[in-house]
């Protein structure tokens, strides 16, 4: 009785390896494990490891734009890797996100709080507006997937396109309130560590040095918060909450015939995977001070989704490998002329980003649709014992089978 | 999103590997299986665990009986109608696909609701459920009167139903699989579950022990980590069996529990659904093999073109020529 089922069953690779390795440690060695090799990602831009720092860009400032990538990866990993809905206007969120920032606090803005009689204080304007920001994507996520999360599918992706669009047009054409094209300029950024070198604080945009720059300050952050974020999530997938989800995405009828409130549970994905991407908006108007429509064009959201797809979709630690990828693989060409003696030309490669990345998704698609870090979700909070004992049993038998 | 999810997304007969399984069954004939030595079939790549190692409580039967036993209030006594269908009839624009058919579901039984193709089995099955809305007429379910409800309603106020073609979570593993039905018993709030509040943990550690009660009660507890997609054909019909027992319902419909299975394992199968009534479930089997529902129901409703044609038990309605006729035909001289 061999049949199809058992012959596709994945071989175990690299991933498995890891991934059985990594569970069977006991909890504490997991902690001793992971606790300094975060440190070490945190203290990355500061070594200067020749070959993987960027010569073209300050690495600082190119982790800290991965840190929002990473960031975005999650939510968006949340709606189209685990509850299974394709969003395609995941930029939408980002830009409101931004823009609540960027409207409460610069003063271009006709809703500037940060003025003589605004309710929010210069330094810490940014760190109070944060929430906001999270509160009103949360509710722009509500009010777009109330009416729409009725849909399917390639509707529901052109529907959520749609959105994407609509945002940055809004932004565009509200002149007197975003300024249209000319952009908001001067929102906050959290005020600290202001000293007579850095008259603007440490997070200025104006602490341009050459290691311990406002990147890596805000690349700091953003991990902080990558740590906070990946804590609930997964909180959430190892609970009926993340049980609905998968079965949403696996079979959305049989879910809802089995007792899952299907629509409930995936507004909840949308509003997370929103509130998510405000964040991360948020921390790009605080890091660069300045927002344009222009940055969050149709295409961000195809990178946004190229790096879930890429990394792993459904996998929280594939997909920030994958945010990783999309946004530092241009910036290590860019500006360099050789690579170990090769001479190249880095502004050119770098230019055609979006070509090498759809050819790298076709390669990918057709050799390992899985991504690069295949999921395998733990869904359930206890029950760990059983587990353990199923790889056990599996390791004496093949090392019976090898003897 | 890869093209292959979203296509299953809208074609049942796609999800997991059981469904090309089953098709695998249906083209042989059933002398072939006879063949088949009798006993679960454990294959050399599968891995096996022994629940009795992780859980001890769980080698005994009689506990595990009593951990699945349902533990919800039931208004209606035993023996009393728990579902009565009064006068049903359900109409598609002009084709009467339920012309008012009666009968009631005894809390405690197993009824048998047969028919030739077409006869309006899976049409009354829905009405009962609320899925459709009858034309006329009243269904009511544990003394209530059954409205529109959403589907995920029906299941959490007590009817669990399996599928024709079986429709398994097929990335989840099997005790997940089991978990997600316990989980229309919970409470946990998204939020709760973000910051794991003692509810959530306590929930969490009851799904697990009931979630592995119920396997080993289908008889795949080994099989407990395994992906579902990887399971044997028996197996993931049996998985689908515990995942409908584990949102505890008042009523359990099956549809075509055999379909594709070899006499062996329709023998186990009856065994298995004898188990879930003793253990205190009521149950509609909606089925085609007549061996199957003539040995294990207590009574037996018989659809054709949309009318109850006869009811009674399963011994009656062997004999009964109405019966008869609607399966084999009339023959010419007969009519005549």
């Amino acid at each position: 009785m061999s049949s199809a089922a058992f012959r596709d069953r994945p071989k175990g690779g690299v991933g498995d390896g890891f991934r059985s390795w990594w569970n069977s440690l006991a909890r504490p060695t997991q902690w001793l494990v992971g606790v300094p090799f975060i440190a070490l990602l945190a203290l990355l831009p500061l070594l200067n490891i020749p070959l993987l720092t960027t010569e073209g860009t300050n690495f600082g400032s190119v982790m800290a734009q991965f840190g929002m990538y990473a960031l975005i990866a999650v939510g968006l990993n949340v709606v189209v890797g685990q509850a299974g809905l394709l969003d395609l206007g995941y930029v939408g969120f980002y830009a409101v996100g931004a823009y609540t920032v960027a409207l409460l606090t610069s003063p271009d803005s006709p809703w500037n709080q940060t003025g003589p009689d605004g309710w929010l204080s210069k330094d810490w304007a940014w760190l109070a507006v944060l929430p906001i920001a999270m509160a009103i994507t949360a509710l722009s996520g509500l009010l777009l997937g109330s009416p729409t999360l009725r849909l399917r599918g390639d509707y529901l992706a052109i529907v959520t396109l749609g959105f994407g669009e609509i945002v940055r047009l809004l932004a565009d054409n509200l002149e007197e309130i975003t300024g249209g094209g000319r952009g908001l300029s001067q929102v906050a950024y959290p005020r600290i560590g202001v000293t007579d070198d850095f008259p603007l604080g440490v997070f200025s945009a104006g602490n341009v040095g050459k290691t311990l720059n406002a990147g890596v300050w805000w690349y700091w952050v953003s991990l902080l918060l990558i740590i906070v974020v990946l804590l609930f999530v997964g909180n959430l997938e190892r609970s009926r909450v993340g049980r609905a989800w998968v079965a949403i995405r696996e079979d959305e009828d049989a879910a809802e015939i089995m007792g899952v409130p299907t629509f409930k549970f995936k507004l909840w994905a949308f509003v997370i995977g929103a509130m998510i991407g405000g964040m991360s908006g948020a921390l790009y108007a605080g890091q660069v001070q300045f927002v344009v429509p222009t940055n969050f064009n149709v295409i961000n959201s195809v990178l946004f989704l190229c790096a879930v797809v890429l990394g792993g979709q459904g996998n929280k630690l594939g997909v920030i490998l994958g945010a990783f990828i999309i946004v530092y693989l241009p910036n290590f060409f860019l500006g360099r002329t050789e690579i170990l003696g090769i001479p190249v030309n880095g502004d050119n490669i770098a230019e055609y980003k979006y070509l090498f990345f759809g050819v790298a998704l076709m390669v990918l698609m057709i050799f390992r649709p899985q991504g690069l870090i295949p999921v395998r979700q733990k869904l359930l909070t206890y029950g760990r014992e059983l587990y353990v004992a199923a790889r056990r049993r599996r390791s004496t038998e093949q090392s019976e089978v090898t003897k | 999103m890869s093209r292959d999810d979203s296509d299953s997304l809208h074609d049942p007969g796609a999800v997991g590997a059981g469904a090309e399984v089953g098709e695998e069954y249906r083209h042989m004939s059933e002398q072939a299986f006879r063949e088949v030595p009798v006993g679960p079939m454990i294959l050399d790549e599968s891995v096996v665990v022994d629940v009795a190692d992780v859980h001890p409580e769980l080698a005994d039967p009689e506990v595990v009986a009593e951990i699945v036993a349902p533990t919800r209030e039931i208004d209606t006594p035993l023996g009393k109608p728990l579902v009565e269908l009064r006068d049903v009839t359900v109409r598609f624009g002009g084709l009467v696909a339920l012309d008012s058919v009666t009968f009631d579901i005894r809390r405690g039984e197993i009824l048998g609701l047969i028919g030739p193709n077409g006869a309006g089995k899976t049409t009354c099955f829905n009405a009962m459920t609320g899925v459709y809305r009858p034309t006329s007429g009243t269904v009511t379910f544990d003394n209530q009167v059954m409205g529109k409800l959403k589907r995920n309603q029906i299941t959490r106020l007590g009817i669990a139903r399996t599928f024709q073609n079986v429709r398994l979570f097929s990335e989840m593993t099997a005790l997940e699989n089991v978990v997600v039905g316990t989980d229309a018993r919970h409470k946990t709030s998204v939020p709760g579950a973000t910051f794991r509040v003692p509810r959530h943990r306590h929930e969490e550690r009851d799904a697990i022990d009931r979630g592995m009660a119920l396997l080993e009660f289908v008889g795949i507890g080994a099989r407990a980590t395994e992906k579902s997609r990887n399971l044997p054909y028996g197996d993931q019909r049996r998985l689908e069996i515990a995942r409908a027992l584990a949102t505890e319902p008042k009523l359990l419909c099956l549809d075509e529990p055999a379909a594709g299975f070899n006499p062996a394992e329709k023998a186990a199968l009856m065994d298995l659904i004898r188990k879930i009534r003793s253990d205190g479930y009521t149950v509609l089997l909606i089925e085609h093999d007549m061996r199957l529902v003539m040995g294990v129901t207590d009574r037996i409703v018989v659809l054709e073109f949309g009318k109850k044609i006869a009811e009674g038990l399963p011994t009656e309605i062997r004999d009964n020529p109405a019966v008869v006729a609607a399966y084999l035909g009339v023959p010419d001289d007969a009519t005549a």
